[in-house]
C-alpha cells in the first residue's frame, strides 16, 4: 500500500492534467487552478523544511568547527537577519532595515555574480574556438562570422557578413535547434508518461 | 472689358457652383453631418474552444469605409441585455477591420465580467469624425465553455498515436524482444567519473539547477540521482547535493537514501548530504561555486534545469579541475554546457539517461517509440517540404494547432 496509494494518485493526478489539457470548459479551469494552488501550499510548507535543513547543516558547521566555518556563520546572520528586518515589529517589508539590506546588499551583490558571466563567457569561448580539428575550426569561423557582424567599422564588408550571419542563424542554427526542441518535446512526452504508468519511479525515491 | 470681366465672375461662379453640386453638402455649423453607410450583416457567435466569457462578432464593412469624405474612422461595438437597450460599448477596431473578440472574464466582482448562458445583443456603430451610424441589432447570443478544444486535434492525434508507439514498444520489451539503442558518451562516462572520484578520495557533487520538482527534467535527474547514488555508496565516495528548491531536496533526500538503503549501506547515509541552500539564483551560484573551490569534487553532475547560471556553474567546475557531466532541456544553455564541460547530454538524452543506466527493457521500450516518433516527424517534415514546393500547401494546415 505504501507504493501502490502514491502511484495511483500520480495516475489520476497525471490523467488528469493531460485530460484537462483538450477540455477548456470553465470546471475543468477550476479544477486545474485548484491543483496549482495545492502546488504553492505544498510548495509554502516545503520552505519550513528547506530553511530547517539549511541551519541544521551550518549549525553543524559551526559546532563541529569544519574547514571554513565562518562562512556558515555569515550565511546564518545573513538568513536571519533578512528574516527578522522583515517581520511586523521592525516595521515590515517596507522598514528602513529592510529595504536597505535588500537594495545595498543583496541586489549589488547579485548583479556582481550575473556580471562575471562576461569573464567566464570569454574562458570558455577561448576554448572553445580554439581550432584543434577541423570541426573546431568550421566553429571558429562560424563565431567570428556572427560575432563580426556587430562590428561597426567593416565598412563596405559589413553587409555580406551581417547577411552570412542571418543565413547561418536562420537556416542551419535553427534547423538544429529545432530538431532539439523536438526531441525535448518527444522526450517530456515519454517521460510524462513513464511517469503516469509507473514505469519510472525516480520521484518516489525508487526506481 | 467691363463686359468681358463679367462674363468671367459669372463663368466662374457657374463652375464654382457645378463643382459643389458634385461635393457631398458640408455640414453648415449647428445642423447635423449627413451619417456614413452603416455596417451590415452584423453577426455574432460564441468564441469557439474556450471557458465561455467570450463572443465574437463579425460585420461587412460600410460602404464608406475608406471611400468619400464620409470616412470612417473607427467601428464601436455595443452591448445589451435587450435588443432595446441601453447599449453600453464593448470595443472599439480601426477602419477596415471587421472582425472583434468581445472577451471578459469570469470574476463577478469585476467590472469586466462576462456572464455564460446569458443573452446579449450587440450592434457595430461606424464613426466618421463627424456623424455615426448604427447596423441592426444582432443576437440573442449566449457565451458557453466547451468541453472539448477543438483546435488541438492534431495534439491529440500526436498524443494518442505516441502512447500506442510506447506502449507497443514496452510490451515488446517486456516479452524479450532486443532493443537496440545507441551508446551515448555523457552516460558511460558516468562510472568513469565515480571511479575518479573514489580514487582521489573527493566528493561528487549533483547539482539540479533551477528546477521545481514539477519539471520533466529534474524528475528525470531524480531517477539519475538514484543511479549515482547507489553507485557512491557501493564505492563509499560522498556525495554532495546543493539544492534550490527544497521540494527537491526533500524527494533528493529519499532518493539517496534509498540508493545508500539498496546498495546494502544505509549507515553511510548522511543527510546532510542533500541540503537547500536558497532559492535566489545567484546567491545559490555563489553557494554551489563556494563549494567547489573549497570542497574540490572530483566529479561534478549538472542535471536539471538551468538557466543563466550554467556558464556560471560549469566555468568555475572546469577551473577547479572537475570532470564535468551536464544534462539540460534548455536549448539556450547547452551550448554553454557543450564549451564548459565534458560530457553534455543534449535535450531528450537527459530523460534518456535513468534507462540508459538502468538497461530496463520497460524504460529502453519508451526510448524505442520516440526514435519511431522523430523517424515519422522526419518523414512528415520532408513531405511537408515537398506539398510546400509542389502548390499543396494545405496540407501543412491539418497539422496547425489553432489554440
Amino acid at each position: 500500500m505504501k507504493k501502490e496509494i502514491p502511484l495511483l494518485i500520480v495516475l489520476i493526478c497525471g490523467l488528469f492534467m493531460a485530460i484537462q489539457f483538450f477540455v477548456p470548459n470553465e470546471a475543468s479551469q477550476f479544477l486545474y487552478r485548484y491543483a496549482l494552488d495545492w502546488v504553492i501550499v505544498i510548495g509554502v510548507f516545503a520552505l519550513a523544511l528547506g530553511i530547517w535543513s539549511f541551519t541544521k547543516v551550518s549549525y553543524d558547521k559551526i559546532s563541529r568547527r569544519s574547514e571554513n566555518w565562518p562562512y556558515a556563520v555569515v550565511a546564518l546572520i545573513g538568513l536571519f537577519g533578512m528574516i527578522f528586518s522583515g517581520f511586523g515589529f521592525f516595521g515590515g517589508m517596507e522598514s528602513y532595515m529592510y529595504k536597505h539590506l535588500f537594495q545595498f546588499i543583496v541586489v549589488p551583490i547579485q548583479a556582481t555574480m550575473f556580471a562575471l558571466l562576461a569573464f567566464f563567457i570569454t574562458s570558455a569561448a577561448y576554448r572553445a574556438f580554439r581550432a584543434r580539428s577541423a570541426l573546431a575550426t568550421v566553429l571558429l569561423a562560424t563565431a567570428l562570422i556572427v560575432m563580426l557582424r556587430f562590428n561597426p567599422f567593416l565598412g563596405p564588408l559589413g553587409d555580406p557578413i551581417g547577411a552570412a550571419a542571418s543565413w547561418i542563424l536562420n537556416v542551419p542554427n535553427m534547423a538544429a535547434k529545432r530538431a532539439i526542441v523536438i526531441g525535448i518535446g518527444l522526450g517530456m512526452v515519454a517521460t510524462a508518461l513513464k511517469v503516469i504508468l509507473g514505469i519510472e519511479r525516480g520521484y518516489m525515491g525508487k526506481d | 472689358m467691363i463686359r468681358q470681366i463679367v462674363w468671367l465672375f459669372l463663368l466662374a461662379l457657374l463652375l464654382a457652383v457645378c463643382v459643389q453640386a458634385q461635393e457631398p453638402p458640408a455640414a453648415a455649423p449647428g445642423m447635423p453631418a449627413a451619417p456614413p453607410s452603416p455596417p451590415t450583416n452584423v453577426v455574432v457567435k460564441d468564441a469557439p474552444d474556450d471557458a465561455g466569457h467570450a463572443v465574437i462578432v463579425s460585420w461587412t464593412l460600410s460602404a464608406d469605409d475608406g471611400a468619400g469624405r464620409r470616412n470612417i474612422i473607427t467601428y464601436r461595438i455595443l452591448r445589451a441585455e435587450t435588443p432595446a437597450g441601453p447599449f453600453t460599448e464593448r470595443g472599439v477596431v480601426g477602419l477596415g477591420t471587421s472582425l472583434y473578440s468581445d472577451k471578459g472574464t469570469d470574476e463577478e466582482s469585476d467590472p469586466n465580467y462576462f456572464q455564460n448562458h446569458k443573452d446579449f445583443y450587440y450592434k457595430v456603430v461606424a464613426v466618421t469624425t463627424a456623424s455615426e451610424a448604427e447596423s441592426a441589432v444582432a443576437g440573442p447570443i449566449q457565451a458557453y465553455g466547451q468541453w472539448y478544444n477543438v483546435g488541438r486535434t492534431p495534439v491529440l492525434i500526436a498524443v494518442l498515436i505516441f502512447t500506442f508507439l510506447t506502449l507497443f514498444f514496452i510490451r515488446q520489451a517486456k516479452r524479450g524482444a532486443y532493443l537496440y539503442v545507441r551508446p551515448l558518451a555523457g552516460i558511460e562516462a558516468v562510472d568513469e567519473a565515480i571511479g575518479r572520484a573514489t580514487e582521489m578520495g573527493k566528493p561528487i557533487l549533483y547539482v539540479f539547477g533551477l528546477g521545481t520538482a514539477s519539471d520533466i527534467a529534474t524528475i528525470a535527474s531524480f531517477t539519475i540521482l538514484g543511479r549515482v547514488a547507489k553507485k557512491v555508496a557501493e564505492y563509499q565516495t560522498s556525495l554532495i547535493v546543493p539544492c534550490y528548491d527544497p521540494i527537491v531536496m526533500t524527494v533528493a533526500q529519499e532518493t539517496v537514501r534509498t540508493a545508500y538503503l539498496d546498495a546494502g549501506r544505509p549507515d553511510s547515509y548522511r543527510e546532510d548530504s542533500v541540503y537547500f541552500v536558497t532559492q535566489a539564483q545567484f546567491a545559490y551560484v555563489a553557494a554551489v561555486n563556494g563549494t567547489m573551490l573549497r570542497e574540490r569534487p572530483a566529479t561534478n553532475l549538472y542535471l536539471g534545469k538551468f538557466y543563466a547560471e550554467s556558464l556560471l556553474l560549469a566555468e568555475t567546475g572546469a577551473l577547479a579541475g572537475s570532470i564535468q557531466i551536464a544534462g539540460t532541456d534548455e536549448p539556450t544553455q547547452i551550448p554553454f554546457f557543450v564549451v564548459a564541460c565534458d560530457y553534455t547530454l543534449i535535450g531528450e538524452e537527459l530523460y534518456a539517461a535513468s534507462a540508459y543506466l538502468g538497461r530496463e527493457p520497460l524504460l529502453l521500450g519508451s526510448l524505442k517509440a520516440q526514435d519511431w516518433a522523430k523517424a515519422a516527424i522526419i518523414i512528415l517534415a520532408i513531405f511537408g517540404f515537398l506539398a510546400a514546393t509542389f502548390g499543396w500547401p494545405e496540407f501543412v494546415s491539418y497539422f496547425r494547432v489553432t489554440n
